[in-house]
């Protein structure tokens, strides 16, 4: 039944897309572990590390754009959930560097005893087994989002009110985990990870996989995504966005739709999170800058917003940019980051993929006119 | 208000209903039997409290004073809008609101009644039978061939006609239709007449509005309110006959 309620959402233009990316996942893998490194072919090991810190990107455009493209909700704080995720894959990794740190404790990471823990604090137990941290990585994020949306869709906050509420939940996150008495790493963060399940995160093998799963959870985010708006709760979902109390007045408790996707978004955000932090090898407070999280409803603006495939591309068109930009012209970034910004919201109200749609029915137009 | 609810054979009865605001008696002891079955329209002035009576039937508004009893039990003067919806009394207002970025059909399957769950949705393809009851909804109002068009692009007229569709769908016991042939053409007004005949055969039917053509087309009994009491009754050519209804109109 699941696989039926997944395929059937799907139209051709999605299953293709979702071949794509599954393709992405498969080649360059392969390419950078079975080329030798002097053949044309091969794929460097900086541009898997790359592109899989896109793919991660582009799960958390999509994550985003469920709530804001199809129910409205302008979240400003998305990037919240990635940084949650990625914080409990990072207590993972941290525990398996066991007795590897530059002090050698076997129980306590290298920050804790820096900074004079006696003992493991009571929430990293657990965090040594990866059957423990694999599910907290949906676990947390979900519940954060479940009391937030409960509280806030009950007492009917919408619009800029509730985006001002998610982009204060972040700051406030990353004040707390920004202190060194949460036991979680302060400014620093978390890194020198070692082991992923027993192998090596430097390792070319670990790294291909790595980037592997982040295609596969993007694709199967893709699916999921498709599913949901393409179901009798995506017509009733994209209803409350488009006229809310007319939903009530027919009947629905709209609060339920809006939990659900929230929910939902913030369960994929955290699955990304976690699949980017092995990636880059660190994971610290700033992952919660009020910043990153209107980054990511900019990748959703550019791809355009309301359509499944339209985050990805966004996503993979702004971080490409920003890498190239912040290489080859750093003080440029944050003017073309605006700039960008400015120019979608006049020029492209559907963005990229938008653009398609407004040249089609350009098309349409003249050629009626030229009939007529 | 002590007085206990009188049972009735009427679908809804409005007795000695008064509203003020701020004084101003906007309803003034008005009141109005609705048999099962009947389709009737409510005439008047403006200002003459058509549609505060909607607001006071649909539990916007409460009255200071009177009873209104729905289907001869319900207190609908105790109950609030949520309430009054679910037991069968289906509004639509002057201004159309569909949902614009859906298709004709998605509309009506949105207002359809029974599921409204989240959980439910998510699995649920519309059966057998809620496509045929969409099918027939459509012939009532007429716009099967529109079924796939996004109800952005209806025309003014069309979408009167979803949104009462749309009330259709619901399965209300009772629809109350809030001047539906404002701004509309004579020949959509005309269909809409037809529609709501239609409509008349299985459910009954309470409609305000201004346009008197439209009225005759309907060929129903007429209440004529003024300054917020029943002025008339009877057939439109009884109450266009009285004196006093066209002193009303015709100004004195």
């Amino acid at each position: 039944m699941i696989q039926r309620f997944l395929w059937r959402g799907l139209d051709t233009k999605l299953r293709l897309f979702i071949g794509l990316v599954l393709l992405v996942g498969i080649v360059p893998p392969l390419l950078n572990l079975l080329m030798p490194p002097g053949s044309p072919f091969y794929v460097p090991a900086w541009m898997l590390q790359l592109v899989g810190k896109y793919l991660c990107y582009a799960s958390l455009a999509l994550a985003v754009d469920l709530v804001w493209g199809y129910c409205g909700i302008l979240s400003l704080g998305h990037a919240a959930f990635f940084a949650l995720g990625g914080y409990c894959m990072g207590m993972y990794l941290m525990r398996q560097i066991g007795s590897r740190g530059v002090y050698g404790n076997p129980v306590l990471p290298d920050f804790m005893v820096f900074l004079n823990y006696k003992e493991l604090p009571w929430f990293w137990h657990g965090f040594d087994h990866f059957w423990f941290a694999a599910p907290m990585i949906v676990i947390v994020p979900s519940v954060l989002a479940l009391a937030l949306g409960w509280f806030a869709f009950r007492s009917r906050v919408t619009g800029v009110y509730l985006s001002i509420i998610t982009q204060a939940m972040t700051f406030a996150l990353l004040l707390a985990f920004f202190r060194n008495d949460m036991g979680l790493g302060g400014n620093n963060g978390m890194t020198d990870f070692k082991d992923i399940l027993g192998f090596p995160v430097q390792a070319d093998g670990t790294r291909a996989t790595l980037y592997f799963a982040s295609a596969l959870a993007l694709a199967l985010f893709l699916m999921i995504a498709g599913a949901v708006v393409g179901s009798r709760f995506g017509k009733a979902l994209t209803a409350v966005r488009d006229a809310e109390s007319r939903m009530r007045f027919l009947g629905y408790r709209v609060e339920g739709y809006k939990l659900f996707v929230f929910v939902l978004s913030a369960a994929m955000a955290g699955i990304a999170g976690a699949l980017y932090v092995p990636q880059v090898g660190i994971i610290n407070p700033s992952e919660f800058s009020p910043g990153n999280s209107i980054e990511a409803v900019l990748w959703v603006a550019v791809g355009g917003r309301g359509t499944l495939i339209g985050p990805v591309i966004g996503a993979f068109i702004v971080n490409w940019t920003k890498t190239y930009l912040t290489g080859a012209l750093p003080e440029v970034w944050l003017f073309a980051l605006g700039g960008l910004f400015v120019a979608v919201t006049l020029f492209l109200p559907r963005g990229i993929v938008g653009l398609w749609g407004q040249y089609k029915a350009r098309q349409e137009r003249t050629k009626r006119t030229a009939t007529a | 208000m002590t007085s206990p609810v009188k049972s009735t054979s009427a679908l809804l009865y409005l007795s000695g209903v008064t509203v003020s605001f701020d004084g101003f008696k906007a309803l003034n002891n008005l009141s109005l039997l609705v048999e099962p079955g009947e389709m009737r329209a409510i005439i008047g002035p403006n200002g003459a409290g058509k549609t505060t009576m909607m607001d006071v039937i649909t539990g916007k508004t409460r009255p200071d004073e009177g009873e209104v009893v729905f289907d001869g039990q319900a207190d609908l003067t105790k109950l609030d809008e949520a309430d009054i919806a679910t037991l069968g009394i289906g509004r639509k207002f002057q201004k159309p609101t569909v949902f614009e970025n859906h298709t004709v059909r998605d509309n009506l399957l949105l207002a359809l009644a029974g599921q409204r769950s989240w959980y439910r949705l998510l699995l649920a393809a519309p059966t057998k039978a809620e496509n045929d009851r969409l099918d027939e909804i459509l012939t009532v109002i007429r716009m099967g061939p529109q079924q796939h068009m996004l109800a952005a692009r209806l025309s003014h007229g069309q979408k009167q006609w979803l949104e009462i569709g749309m009330l259709l769908a619901q399965d209300p016991k009772l629809l109350l239709v809030d001047e539906p042939v404002a701004g509309m053409t004579d020949v959509e007004t005309e269909t809409t007449a037809a529609v709501l005949r239609e409509i008349n055969k299985s459910h009954s039917v309470v409609v305000v509005e201004h346009d008197m053509s439209f009225v005759r087309a309907l060929g129903v009994k007429v209440t004529v309110l003024h300054e917020g009491s029943m002025l008339a009754e009877g057939s439109l050519d009884q109450v266009s006959a009285d004196p006093r209804v066209v002193e009303v109109y015709l100004g004195r």
